[in-house]
């Protein structure tokens, strides 16, 4: 038996090496044949060049190998709005406990996106889990999931998932079939019923922003009727290094902003580290079950400095963008 | 036995009389109320529903489904009938064809009128992305359409050369309609043996394309988080509600048409027995899979399914939920159990109810869900916490079914409804059986 084994054994390294063999003699065949093809005068000059590669070493490369790149200076080519800022991952963090409904996230994010509708893009929910349990006040944002529903149910590419996180909407695009709000499990989408009625928001534009087009990056504005609207994390403001409305406004420092990569967070008043901070106050994200992987963590109301019913005299059920009088 | 001029007299086609112009007016009515409101929803956008960001679907997506699920019965009727050999089916596949044909070609109009950007509608197609369930609606409708208007289609050829000698004389502008439709149809051996073979072809395929028709539909919501409707049930659960909806429509649909041109030699009671039977089955099936649907959630439910499960069996949504479980599945099924219940007249109010419950069915479906997010409804108008169409919507959805209506009665005015040519042979068939058994 173990005869037989150590044969075949051998008898299989034996073929392995010829079959190796021939694909090495095949794969040198074919190299040769590549380059006659490509036939380009191979001047192996001695001349050679010091170059520092990525890691910082000197090392010594055949001039001939060396070919020039033209550096790319149009901004607008090397930059994709569909891609997105390269090599971040926004990220945001609200700690539950600082929260006491004071709507400044609010306000400040309607006005700064122009919204006109019924639905705020951020709410603050009036939570609680059972009778036993005490209450608190959840503001809920999109959650950029990495794994977002919308996307996966939208027909025409219309909302859309960066690599740097974020999940936008183009309004040139969308068909209005609302497939994503039926498909997003948090509800935060909201849909134009109307001629969004923006008033100033074309002067503002061409003061704020006179070098941009509309885009799903500028405040998703203007916002046009028959389209789906929702939290964009901001892209305008965090490409001037700038934090999301919502963060700078909140007085409690409810909300921190920053980038996964760099395992930093910020809600302008202190940084933390990420990781640090969700293993210190037990973050968890919301529905993680569904597996949608969202982008904002909640860190529990433990602790909470006020009292749930301070925020109560804010709360309005039936509105969260006051009307015109 | 009647002889064959006898025959092309009884079945041809016959000009409206005074009651079907009054039909064909109120229809045509309608349908311009309908354009009339859709304009106004062009104009001002779709604040002219009571639809919300909430209840983001309404009765343009219920519609929708109901059209979807009617479009079944051709394919349901011809394809399990055909292959399973019952003879009963030839007055009445025509019909089922017919509302086949109405039913899809409306199912893709209405969904586009839910649409907040109807003039991107083609974008589906230009940019489209094939992990959207709404992209395999786009695929499957078009390709189900052309399936059943061959499967009307190729049964049809020699009738309309029938009647293209029928009206020569006496209709000479009709006749060349029906003789360039007609093919240049002479009923030679190898016209038909293309025909046979293309019907039998089309017959095959029209069954799948008609279960992926009904599942992509009952996808459509399956594929979202949304309480109600994420469930594996649902692609089996759409296809015999579907069969429900179908069978009910086409006996409604048989028993005016068949009062209305004076077929009773060729409908007989002996086919409403049958169709009893038929829609008997479909109620059944139904029935099953409605247990599957909310009994065993109902039993080991989550909150949130608890919640949802008790507006429809005890709260908002109650009366319209038994309504359509009792009313439209059990009486049903009940009275179809006696040889009574299976009798023309009764069978046709049968219908008219299975069809009105298969309507609210889909409205129950689609509506209940989206009020029951996992979040809470806070911080929008009170009014989005629940949703009944507008004015604008009833309007519209109206016009839609009578525009199904209108395609129905044109299409009936001008074919003949209960194949020409396959009674005669049938009938042939039959005399020499006697013949040879005397």
């Amino acid at each position: 038996m173990e005869e037989s084994n150590k044969s075949a054994r051998r008898k299989f390294l034996d073929k392995g090496l010829k079959l190796g063999f021939a694909a090495a003699l095949g794969g040198i065949g074919i190299t040769k044949v590549a380059q006659k093809l490509s036939a380009k005068p191979n001047h192996s000059s001695h001349d050679k060049m010091e170059l520092m590669d990525t890691e910082g070493n000197i090392i010594e490369v055949d001039s001939t190998e060396v070919m020039e790149i033209t550096p790319k200076t149009d901004p607008d080519e090397k930059y994709n709005m569909r891609e997105g800022i390269p090599n971040r991952k926004f990220v945001m963090v609200v700690d539950l406990a600082k929260c006491k409904n004071a709507l400044a996230c609010q306000s400040a994010c309607n006005k700064h996106h122009y919204i006109t509708g019924d639905n705020a893009w951020i709410k603050v929910y009036n939570m609680q889990e059972s009778a036993d349990t005490a209450p608190y006040w959840m503001p809920v944002t999109c959650q950029h999931c990495d794994e977002p529903a919308c996307v996966t149910v939208c027909p025409v590419d219309a909302t859309f998932k960066r690599r740097d996180g974020l999940v936008l909407i183009d309004n040139e695009r969308c068909i209005g079939c609302r497939f994503c709000m039926a498909a997003c499990p948090y509800s935060i989408r909201v849909f134009n019923w109307n001629e969004p009625d923006q008033g100033e928001i074309y002067v503002n534009m061409e003061a704020e922003m006179s070098h941009h087009k509309p885009s799903p990056e500028h405040a998703g504005a203007p916002s046009k009727m028959g389209t789906v609207d929702k939290c964009d994390f901001c892209p305008h403001a965090v490409q001037n290094n700038e934090l999301p409305h919502c963060v700078t406004a909140c007085p409690n420092g409810v909300f921190y902003f920053g980038d996964k990569y760099e395992d930093t967070v910020t809600n302008g008043q202190e940084s933390l580290r990420l990781s640090k901070l969700l293993e210190d106050k037990a973050g968890y994200r919301y529905m993680e079950a569904l597996g949608t992987q969202p982008s904002v963590y909640y860190l529990p109301p433990t602790d909470r400095l006020v009292d749930f019913k301070d925020g109560l005299e804010n709360y309005n059920e039936y509105e969260s963008v006051p009307n015109p009088e | 036995m009647k002889s064959r001029e006898q025959f092309i007299q009884d079945l041809a086609p016959k000009k409206f009389t005074k009651v079907e112009k009054i039909w064909l007016g109120l229809l045509i009515v309608m349908i311009l109320a309908g354009v009339v409101a859709y304009a106004d929803q062009v104009r001002s956008g779709l604040q002219v529903t009571n639809l919300n960001d909430y209840a983001l679907w309404g009765i343009y997506i219920s519609n929708f489904v109901f059209f979807i699920a009617t479009s079944f019965v051709g394919a349901a009727t011809v394809a399990i009938l055909r292959l399973t050999q019952n003879s009963w089916r030839t007055p009445l596949v025509r019909i089922a064809e017919i509302i086949s044909l109405a039913a899809i070609i409306m199912a893709g109009i209405t969904i586009i009128i839910d649409l907040g950007r109807p003039d991107r509608a083609l974008y589906t197609v230009i940019y489209a992305r094939f992990q959207s369930p709404i992209t395999w609606d786009v695929i499957i409708i078009p390709t189900y359409m052309v399936a059943i208007f061959y499967l009307l289609y190729f049964p049809l050829l020699p009738d309309l050369a029938i009647l293209k000698k029928y009206y020569s004389e006496t209709k000479p502008r009709l006749s060349k309609w029906y003789g360039k439709l007609s093919l240049n149809w002479k009923g030679t051996d190898k016209q038909k043996r293309i025909q046979q073979k293309s019907i039998k072809i089309i017959a095959i395929l029209v069954l799948p394309l008609g279960l992926i028709l009904q599942t992509i539909d009952a996808w459509l919501f399956s594929s979202t988080y949304r309480i109600g409707w994420n469930s594996t049930n649902f692609g089996p659960y759409f296809i015999s509600g579907a069969f429900v909806a179908g069978v009910g429509t086409l006996v409604v649909t048989i028993f005016l048409v068949r009062k209305v041109k004076g077929l009773e030699e060729y409908i007989t009671d002996y086919h409403f027995d049958r169709m009893g039977k038929f829609l008997a089955l479909a109620c059944l099936i139904y029935l099953y899979f409605n247990a599957n649907e909310y009994l065993m959630p109902a039993y080991a439910s989550t909150v949130n399914e608890e919640v949802h499960l008790d507006t429809l069996f005890t709260g908002h949504y109650s009366t319209i939920f038994w309504f359509v479980t009792i009313g439209g599945l059990v009486v049903p099924i009940i009275l179809l159990m006696f040889k009574k219940g299976r009798s023309p007249v009764a069978m046709f109010w049968i219908g008219v109810l299975v069809v009105l419950a298969s309507w609210w069915k889909r409205y129950i479906i689609v509506t209940p869900t989206l009020l029951h997010p996992y979040l809470p409804i806070q911080g929008v108008p009170e009014s989005w916490r629940d949703y009944f169409p507008s004015l604008h919507e009833w309007v519209i959805t109206g016009s839609n079914l009578a525009t199904a209506l209108l395609i129905l009665t044109l299409l009936v005015r001008y074919l003949p409804v209960v194949a020409i040519q396959r009674t005669i042979d049938e009938s042939k068939l039959e005399h020499n059986d006697q013949k040879r058994e005397s």
